[in-house]
């Protein structure tokens, strides 16, 4: 028999239409694979197979009914950050140890209405800040890729680490994760995998551990563009509990794949061509621009005049927001509690000890930024400044362009522990120079693997769409994945 | 701008993370570098420029004022640390 992990949703969801596998045979094939692969990728932090099971059961019930969902049976992992009834959620942190909602997330209740069944939760930067997944209390999740000829553990990115090396390793069949300043397309083009950030307002953020409020969003991690297209189908939609949601119908974006983009206007922004970039970063967009003019679009010159202050204002905001969200965690109603002398001093030892390096970091600039005296200074001047960048977008848009195409990362996936990062946090900030932008403005980007590097080592390729057209997104990056192939690591773990 | 060491122990108390001496010196140094990156936001002309308050323009969603969740103490207090009878037990605050 083939190895049922390595279908993609769309082919699962036929074999299992037509009964030929079933979806307990397909959960087990992904528990084993887990099994085998966990202990060295560390990939989930927690496995649920008795729930995994009997969801799976559950769908083939449902299956030999006639009542299969959109997603019956699939198997997904799912990022800690989401909530999930009774089972470990903690965002990857210490301060919720031992934390287990009483409530389910809206985007993951979309994907269990719909029929898919959870294989456990994926391990992530503490509170979804890194972008290299070695923030977490649970240690780093190694990327499946590793360089020709080396056996140097690499980063799978972040924030979404997990999800993204579970997707690429074949752990699960698509997995959740979230996006603030590129923690879905940044590991994603780590990984070989797709990734989408829809627009801000598009997916709930109900029942998600909050980091930035204002720019928190869920979307999916996919073996293909397909498999993205069918996932953030399930998970997008209008929630009364969450007045951030928009109120516009969920399109069947799966009906957007193999679409024409002939006539299309593709935006290419020069001051995404940044200093040191390495050239074959540069090459790898000049191969995106002709694959697409081959497709029929037109590529013109835009400029984005204030790309170059997007990671400045969100190491700003983001931290100020992160400072306010992160305040409920004092040892009283949830998660881990250090006794002191009085109750001051149990918050301060509390969130001494449950929180890590990097988190304490931004919630300090958080707290200084948002400080009497200095609140114009920054986090004032930082919201004009998103309302510049924003207008940017716009000015592009109201030309007649249908989309913007940029690399997705300055570079492909770094060491574990690289020394040169750790020392200097603003280094490992400028990860998210290419995705940032798209989240300050609230715009739907993704991410599509489109090809090695001299390394052997998966790049990928962004497109930045008008809010709420995650539709010319899919169409765009199914012709870039149908021109560049797809990617799979060696299996060496 | 950049912070001092008081600075740097004042914003821990603030946000309420216990620090040593040791940490408040690297937090020093980290706090300062950040800062410093982002120092070039002021060059920015943004006269006439209204502040981003929302990603999309639209008013703010209203609901019936009625109750339509509730009844679940077990369910609130269940991951509390410390709890009695539903009520969360924290260190005397009033003497």
């Amino acid at each position: 028999m083939t190895d049922l992990t390595r279908l993609t949703i769309a082919e699962a969801r036929e074999k299992l239409g037509a009964k030929e596998i079933t979806a307990v045979e397909l959960t087990d094939a992904y528990l084993s694979a887990i099994d085998a692969a966990n202990e060295t990728l560390n990939a989930y932090v927690t496995v649920t197979p008795d729930k995994a099971r009997e969801m799976a059961r559950a769908s083939d019930a449902r299956i030999a009914e006639g009542k299969a969902g959109a997603l019956e049976g699939i198997p997904l992992g799912i990022k800690d950050l989401f909530g999930t009834r009774d089972v470990h959620t903690q965002a990857c942190s210490h301060i919720l140890d031992g934390f287990k909602p009483k409530y389910e997330s809206t985007v993951t209740q979309n994907l269990w209405n719909d029929g898919a069944v959870m294989l456990g939760k994926l391990n992530m930067d503490e509170f979804a800040m890194g972008s290299s997944n070695e923030t977490s209390y649970y240690g780093p999740v190694k990327n499946p890729w590793r360089a020709n000829g080396s056996n140097l553990d690499l980063v799978p990115g972040g924030s979404s680490g997990g999800s993204a090396s579970a997707v690429a390793a074949f752990l699960c069949a698509g997995a959740t994760a979230t996006d603030t300043g590129g923690s879905i397309r940044q590991p994603a083009a780590f990984t070989g995998t797709v990734g989408i950030k829809p627009t801000y307002g598009r997916c709930s953020r109900w029942g998600v551990v909050a980091f930035a409020s204002s720019l928190d969003q869920a979307g999916p991690i996919a073996r293909d563009v397909r498999d993205a297209a069918i996932l953030l189908k399930s998970m997008a939609s209008v929630d009364a509990k969450d007045t951030t949601s928009v109120d516009l119908p969920v399109p069947d974006y799966e009906k957007a794949i193999g679409q024409s983009v002939k006539g299309m206007k593709i935006g290419i922004p020069k001051e995404y061509r940044v200093d040191g970039m390495p050239e074959e970063i540069e090459a790898l967009w000049l191969k995106g621009i002709a694959w697409l003019k081959e497709a029929g679009a037109e590529i013109v010159d835009i400029t984005l005049p204030h790309t170059k202050y997007a990671l400045p204002a969100y190491y700003i905001v983001a931290p100020a927001e992160a400072s306010s969200n992160l305040a409920r965690y004092d040892g009283v109603r949830y998660g881990l509690r250090v006794d002191g002398k009085d109750i001051v001093d149990m918050y301060e030892k509390t969130r001494a000890a449950g929180f890590g390096k990097e988190v304490k970091r931004r919630i300090m600039i958080g707290t200084y930024v948002l400080s009497a005296g200095y609140y114009d200074a920054y986090y004032l001047q930082a919201q004009k400044v998103r309302t510049l960048i924003k207008r940017d977008f716009e000015l592009a848009f109201d030309a007649g362009v249908d989309a913007i195409l940029t690399p997705a990362t300055p570079s492909s996936a770094f060491g574990i522990a690289d020394e040169d990062l750790a020392a200097d946090p603003v280094k490992m900030y400028l990860n998210d120079i290419f995705t940032v932008t798209v989240n300050m403005a609230g715009l739907p980007g993704i991410a599509v693997p489109a090809g090695l590097d001299h390394k052997g080592l998966p790049l990928g390729l962004q497109l930045i769409g008008k809010p709420f057209e995650e539709e010319t997104l899919f169409k765009t990056a199914h012709v870039i994945e149908q021109a560049a192939g797809r990617f799979s690591p060696k299996k060496w773990w | 701008m950049s912070v001092d060491l008081a600075t740097v122990k004042r914003v821990a108390h603030l946000a309420r993370i216990a620090v040593s001496e040791e940490e408040a010196q690297r937090m020093m140094g980290e706090l300062n570098g950040i800062l410093g990156f982002v120092e070039q936001l002021g060059e920015v002309d943004v006269s006439g420029v209204e502040p981003m308050t929302s990603v999309m323009p639209m008013a703010m969603k209203e609901r019936d004022d009625v109750v339509t969740d509730g009844n679940k103490a077990d369910d609130v207090v269940a991951n509390a640390p410390i709890s009695d009878r539903n009520f969360f037990l924290v260190p005397k605050v009033v003497e």
